[in-house]
C-alpha cells in the first residue's frame, strides 16, 4: 500500500529511513545542519543520526548545551540567515522548554515580519512509550502546534513515510514539527534508497473498509491495522486513513472514507482534550453528511510508569475493536487482549 | 575629551544627524499619537539614542541588527527605511511589515535589520542563530544585539551567552540599561548591579559605559567590532541610559509616583543631542535641521498617502510559499 516503491527499494527500518533522510539531504544541500543534545554521540538518538558527524564534520552536526529555549532560537535566526537546521530533541516533552521560540518566534516571523524573512526549520521531536517512559517521557503534544497558524505539523507513522516527509520538511521554507515515536524505531517498511518527498498535506487510505473508518496517528496507525484484522474475525469491515500530516490536515482523504462508511473513530496518540482527534472529529461533524463519530486517546489522567497502569493508559488493537464494533452493531464486544500485543512493542525492552 | 579630537567635525554632523533624526522622529511620533493615525503600541527610544547611534555607527551596511519593541532608535541607526518605518506604525501595506508588524516588529533586511521581538529577550537567541550563520558562512558579516536590563533576567540570555562564547559567535550584546522594565526599578529586580561581572564569567570581554557618551560608546563598539571580526568571539557592553517617557504611549510619566523629575535632570543635562549640537558650526546645525525636518515631513506624507492593506492581505504570509 506503500507508494514510491521501485527496483532500487529495500526494508528498512523508521531509524534508518530517517538517518538516510537526513543524509541524503545533507549531502544535497550544504545549508542543512544538525544539532541538538547527544546527535553526535555513539547512539545518535537512536540511531537516526548516527555517522552524520563523521561523514559531514562537526561544523554540520553538533550537540548543544541544554538550553531549548535559546537554542530553538539560536535555530530560527540561522534559517532566517539561510541555513536549513534540523533540531533534534529526544522526547516531545522537551519542547516544552523551547514553546516561546516555537510559538512567538517560529510560527510567527514570515507574517509579523510581512514576508520578509522565511524559517525554513525542522524540528525533531520522539514521543516515548512503555518500559516507564511516565510522566514527563511520553507525551503526545503535537495538538499544542496543531493549534498554532505558521507551523506545519508532521507525523510520519512508518519508515517509508518518514523518509519521505523528512525530505519535504527539510526542503520547505517553513518551521515544521516532526513528530516521531519511539516505539516505531525499530519497524520496518519498503523504503525507496533514493531520495523522494512525502507531500505536505497529503495523507493516505492504509487499508480499504466498508462499515467504519479508523483514523490512526502517529504510532497509532499501526494499532488500528491490527484492530482492522480483529474486527474482520467479527465480520466488520474497517478502513484504515494515516493523515501523515497533522497540519495541514488532509480532510479530503479522510472525508472520502468517512462518507463511504459513514462512521469514523479516530485514534490519537495523545488525550483527547482539544487534541488532534477533537479537531478531525469536529471537522467532520461541520460537514454535510450525518455521520457516526467517536474518537479514543490517552486516558484522562498523567501517564504512570508502572506497566500494570499504563496498558490501560493507552488505546491497543482491542480497545479500538472493540469501541470501533459498538458504533458499528451497538453491541459489546472486546477482543482477547492476548491477541492485541504486537510484536514491535512486545520486543521493546528500554531503557530509554 | 580626547576622543572628541580625534573625530573629525564631518564624523561629528553623521552622529549629530542620526541621533536628531531619531529624536524628531519620536517627537513628530509623539504629538501625531493623540490623533490615532498610529495603529499601533508605541514604546520610545527618546533619551536613550544614543546608545544605537553610537554602535551602529561603526557598523558595516551588511552587519545586522536585532532589537526589541523599543527598537526605532536601532532600526533608524541602521538606516532603515523612514518611510517604511512611519507607514508600519500607520498600518499601511507600504510598511516594512506591510502594516501586519507595528512599530514593535520593525524589519528591514535590506540594511541589516533582522527585526524586532515584543517579548523581551527573544530576539537574543535569533540574534545569536544569525552570528553562528554568518561565522559558517563566513561572510564576515557581524551581529549587534540590542536589549534592554529586563532582557538580562530572561534565561535566554544566559543561555545565548554560553552558546555564543563557546563557538566564538561574531556578535556583539548591548544592553541598554535604562533602570526600569516597564515600571519597576533595578532595585526591585536584581541582587546586584555587577551585570558585567556575571557576563565576563562566560568568558566574554565586557565593557560600562555610565554617561551615555556617544562618542564613548562608538569607541567601545570600535573596539569590540574589531575584536570579533578578528574572530575573538562575542563582546559585551552595558550601556546607562535613561528612557525620557513612559515605558508605552507618547507622554510623560512622571506624575505617576514611580519616579521623579529629580531623575530625570542628570540624564537631560548629559543629553547627547544637545552636546553635539554645540561642537557643530551654527551653519552646519541649521542644515542638518532642515534635511531631518524635511526628511520627516516626507516621511510622514508617504505613510499619509498610503493604502491600508487589503482583506485579502491578512491570510497572506501564514506559510511561506510552497511549489
Amino acid at each position: 500500500m506503500l507508494r514510491g516503491h521501485s527496483a532500487t527499494s529495500r526494508v528498512i527500518t523508521y531509524a534508518e529511513a530517517l538517518r538516510e533522510a537526513i543524509e541524503q539531504e545533507m549531502e544535497r544541500d550544504p545549508a542543512v545542519v544538525v544539532f541538538g543534545l547527544d546527535v553526535d554521540d555513539h547512539l545518535g538518538i537512536l540511531g537516526s543520526t548516527r555517522g552524520l558527524l563523521q561523514r559531514f564534520g562537526a561544523e554540520r552536526v553538533f550537540t548543544t548545551p541544554l538550553s531549548e529555549d535559546s537554542m530553538t532560537g539560536v535555530a530560527i535566526g540561522a534559517a532566517m540567515a539561510g541555513m536549513r537546521p534540523i533540531h533534534v530533541h529526544i522526547r516531545m516533552d522537551f519542547l516544552m522548554l523551547a514553546m516561546n521560540q516555537l510559538i512567538n518566534i517560529a510560527a510567527k516571523t514570515h507574517y509579523m515580519y510581512g514576508g520578509a524573512y522565511k524559517v525554513p526549520l525542522v524540528v525533531r521531536c520522539i514521543i516515548g512509550k512503555s518500559w516507564g517512559q511516565g510522566a514527563q517521557h511520553s507525551q503526545g503534544l503535537h495538538a499544542m502546534f496543531m493549534h498554532v497558524p505558521g507551523l506545519t505539523v508532521a507525523a510520519p507513522s512508518n519508515a517509508h513515510d518518514a523518509k519521505g516527509c523528512m525530505i519535504a520538511a527539510v526542503r520547505d521554507d517553513n518551521p515544521v514539527i516532526f513528530v516521531e515515536h519511539r516505539l516505531l524505531y525499530s519497524t520496518e517498511a519498503i523504503v525507496p534508497e533514493g531520495s523522494f518527498v512525502a507531500e505536505i498535506g497529503k495523507g493516505r487510505l492504509v487499508a480499504p473498509g466498508d462499515d467504519i473508518t479508523l483514523v490512526g496517528i502517529s504510532s497509532m496507525v499501526i494499532e488500528c491495522l491490527r484492530a482492522r484484522e480483529l474486527l474482520a474475525e467479527i465480520g466488520i469491515s474497517a478502513a484504515v486513513v494515516d493523515p501523515i500530516w497533522l497540519t495541514p490536515l488532509d480532510m479530503e482523504t479522510i472525508n472520502a472514507s468517512a462518507n463511504h462508511t459513514g462512521r469514523v473513530l479516530v485514534v490519537d496518540n495523545a488525550w483527547t482534550s482539544c487534541g488532534a482527534s477533537a479537531e478531525i472529529v469536529a471537522r467532520l461533524a461541520e460537514g454535510e453528511k450525518p455521520l457516526r463519530l467517536a474518537r479514543i486517546g490517552f486516558a484522562p489522567t498523567t501517564c504512570p510508569t508502572t506497566p500494570w497502569l499504563e496498558e490501560h493508559f493507552y488505546p491497543n488493537p482491542a480497545t479500538i475493536a472493540a469501541k470501533a464494533s459498538s458504533m458499528v452493531t451497538g453491541g459489546k464486544w472486546m477482543p482477547d487482549r492476548e491477541r492485541a500485543r504486537m510484536v514491535h512493542q512486545m520486543s521493546f525492552r528500554g531503557p530509554f | 575629551m580626547s576622543s572628541d579630537n580625534s573625530i573629525e567635525n564631518a564624523h561629528i554632523e553623521r552622529l549629530f544627524k542620526t541621533l536628531l533624526l531619531i529624536r524628531r522622529t519620536e517627537e513628530r511620533v509623539a504629538a501625531v499619537y493623540p490623533t490615532d493615525c498610529i495603529k499601533s503600541p508605541v514604546h520610545l527610544s527618546i533619551g536613550q539614542e544614543a546608545v544605537a547611534v553610537g554602535v551602529c555607527d561603526v557598523l558595516q551596511p551588511a552587519d545586522i541588527v536585532a532589537m526589541s519593541y523599543r527598537g526605532h532608535a536601532a532600526y533608524i541607526a541602521k538606516g532603515g527605511d523612514l518611510r517604511q518605518m512611519i507607514a508600519e506604525l500607520y498600518g499601511k501595506v507600504t510598511g516594512c511589515a506591510r502594516g501586519k508588524g507595528g512599530s514593535m516588529h520593525l524589519v528591514a533586511p535590506d540594511a541589516g535589520v533582522l527585526g524586532a521581538s515584543a517579548v523581551v529577550g527573544t530576539q537574543i537567541p535569533v540574534a545569536t542563530g544569525w552570528a553562528l550563520a554568518a561565522k559558517r558562512s563566513a561572510s564576515g558579516q557581524i551581529v549587534a544585539c540590542f536589549f534592554g536590563d529586563g532582557a538580562t533576567e530572561e534565561g535566554c540570555l544566559s543561555e545565548s551567552l554560553n552558546f555564543a562564547a563557546l563557538h566564538r559567535l561574531p556578535i556583539l550584546y548591548i544592553c541598554e540599561n535604562n533602570g526600569y522594565a516597564i515600571h519597576e526599578p533595578l532595585s526591585k529586580r536584581w541582587a546586584t548591579t555587577r551585570l558585567c561581572e556575571r557576563v565576563a564569567t562566560y568568558g566574554i570581554t565586557t565593557c560600562r559605559i555610565e554617561d551615555q557618551d556617544v562618542l564613548a560608546i562608538r569607541e567601545a563598539a570600535l573596539s569590540a567590532v574589531q575584536a570579533i571580526r578578528e574572530g575573538a568571539g562575542p563582546r559585551f557592553i552595558e550601556c546607562l541610559t535613561y528612557r525620557w517617557r513612559g515605558h508605552v504611549g507618547p507622554r510623560e510619566d512622571y506624575d505617576s509616583g514611580y519616579r521623579g523629575l529629580d531623575e530625570l535632570r542628570p540624564w537631560q543635562e548629559s543629553d547627547q543631542v544637545e552636546r553635539l549640537a554645540g561642537m557643530l558650526p551654527l551653519e552646519s546645525l541649521h542644515r542638518i535641521s532642515k534635511e531631518v525636518a524635511a526628511q520627516i515631513d516626507d516621511a510622514f506624507e508617504f505613510a499619509e498617502a498610503s493604502s491600508p492593506p487589503d482583506e485579502a492581505e491578512l491570510l497572506r504570509h501564514i506559510y511561506a510559499s510552497r511549489a
